[in-house]
């Protein structure tokens, strides 16, 4: 039997997704017999030559992961899509853009003046920043282009299919990869995981209280969190009631609320105003001036709503006033 | 000098906005054509997916009108509304959306000169405010 041609590579993201699938442990020697990978940029030596010497679909499967915010990546993703029958996007980050996506509240230049000018540890008297082009004695120098927005893969290619998670749990890696390899893949297009919220198979789930309501809204670090009750029966915000299950409740199960990193369910387009609406329902206030209160009392809304996804969202990035 | 024409989705429930706004239309009130009304059976149907949405597509502010607190034909429509409107809005000015493209206010079926004067302001502001224009999504 030919043994399938896989890829992975990484884009804009932390590493997390690599290491996810380093973390399959012993089940990894099962993938490496089962296909044959032509190209892995973090842990085997290939070029991008390499890839662009190959026919065109001549890759089964190419599994990216990362967002799209600098020219190279987008060059890199297009020529993965030419070159793959699949196109996979791998983790929170390829999925819905993730966390990198928070850069959407600012932009090109506001970035580049806080982290080469402003930052605290830099001393950068000429006010000196990464140029596209650089001339020097021996020749002009070039640098990738750092975009204003981040993008999420399919805002620049086409996806086939999406693995969520920050990282996708080992358990979904398995699965896809065994599907792919018995030819038992769901329709194009689909997220790779339950249709049910976290929710729904929560272990905190029976905690709820049948009238959910809230008063106030607390941060973790501000109270002592019980290990069994449900978040936000405590006032805590948790994203599962807008969030897709399937990463096994690993927040949950560390006592943490979920942040929403398995993004939204099918159907749903933003997770975070799914969130909103969810947390507004349980506001216990009909009062205008409480209300607010408690809206004020959320630090970082946006961002909080949003962690993950603000590049896939309706709005998408904070807008531009010029 | 300022020309420009601000369009404004304009989400009124059914059984008292609705109302008002068509008591205006049959009295031959006159108000600003910037709106484009669409109607929900209550403000309280209206998902902040709804307003989302309608920025997203080009609408310069978003308006939504319900039955005054108590009158809601489904009790609490309008509270829930009312909700979800205050913590949307804060997202939206953290998105850069200013306060002034996204109102929610109550007008019920004999109001027909209050919903005249809401939506005559809205357009004033949102003229003065400019065109929303979010390159990112384009
Ligand atoms: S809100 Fe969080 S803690 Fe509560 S049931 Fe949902 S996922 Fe579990
Ligand atoms: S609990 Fe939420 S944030 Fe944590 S891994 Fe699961 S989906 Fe992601
Ligand atoms: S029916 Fe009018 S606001 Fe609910």
């Amino acid at each position: 039997m030919i043994k399938p041609k896989v890829a992975f590579c990484w884009e804009a993201s932390c590493g997390g997704c690599e290491e996810a699938v380093l973390d399959l442990n012993e089940d990894i020697l099962k993938v490496i017999e089962a296909v044959d990978i032509v190209f892995w940029p973090i842990a085997l030596d290939f070029k991008y030559a390499d890839i662009e010497n190959m026919n065109d679909n001549e890759i089964d499967v190419s599994f990216i992961s990362g967002a799209i915010r600098l020219n190279e990546q987008e060059e890199t993703v297009r020529l993965l899509r030419k070159k793959s029958k699949l196109i996979i996007a791998f983790g929170s980050c390829a999925h819905l853009g993730g966390i990198p996506a928070l850069a959407n509240f600012w932009d090109r230049e506001s970035i580049l003046k806080k982290v080469y000018r402003e930052a605290p540890s830099v001393i950068n008297p000429e006010g000196k920043e990464p140029q596209v082009k650089t001339k020097t004695a021996s020749g002009e120098l070039e640098l990738p282009e750092f975009y204003d927005t981040v993008k999420a893969l399919n805002q620049v290619i086409d996806v086939d299919y999406y693995l969520p998670g920050c990282p996708p749990s080992p358990d979904l890696i398995m699965q896809t990869i065994t599907a792919i390899l018995e030819n038992n893949l769901p329709p194009k297009g689909s997220v790779i995981g339950p249709a049910k919220t976290l929710c729904e198979n929560c272990s905190r789930k029976d905690s709820k209280p049948d009238i959910m309501t809230l008063k106030e809204i607390k941060r973790p670090h501000e109270v002592i969190i019980d290990p069994e009750k449900c978040f936000l029966a405590q006032g805590l915000i948790c994203l599962g009631p807008a969030t897709r299950s399937g990463c096994g409740e690993r927040c949950i199960k560390a006592n943490m609320p979920c942040r929403g990193c398995f993004g939204p369910t099918d159907n749903v387009i933003d997770q975070g105003s799914k969130f909103l609406s969810a947390l507004a329902s349980i506001v216990d206030f009909n009062d205008e001036e409480e209300i607010k209160k408690v809206v004020d009392s959320v630090a970082d809304m946006t961002g909080t709503f949003y962690r993950f996804t603000l590049a896939s969202s309706l709005i998408k990035r904070k807008r531009r006033l010029k | 000098m300022n020309n420009f024409e601000p369009r404004i989705v304009a989400f009124l429930c059914s059984w008292c906005s609705y109302a008002g706004a068509d008591k205006a239309g049959s009295s031959r009130k006159t108000y600003p054509q910037n709106i484009n009304i669409i109607r929900v059976m209550c403000s309280g149907r209206v998902d902040p997916q709804f307003v989302l949405e309608a920025f997203k597509e080009g609408a310069d502010g978003v308006l939504i009108l319900g039955c005054h607190p108590g009158d809601c034909h489904y009790k609490e429509g309008n509270y829930n509304i009312l909700r979800r409107y205050h913590f949307l809005k804060k997202v939206l000015m953290e998105l850069g959306i200013e306060e002034g493209r996204f109102k929610l206010d109550w007008v019920s079926s004999t109001e027909d000169d209050k919903f005249v004067t809401i939506v005559s302001e809205m357009v004033k502001n949102v003229k003065s405010l400019g065109p929303l224009r979010n390159e990112a999504l384009i």
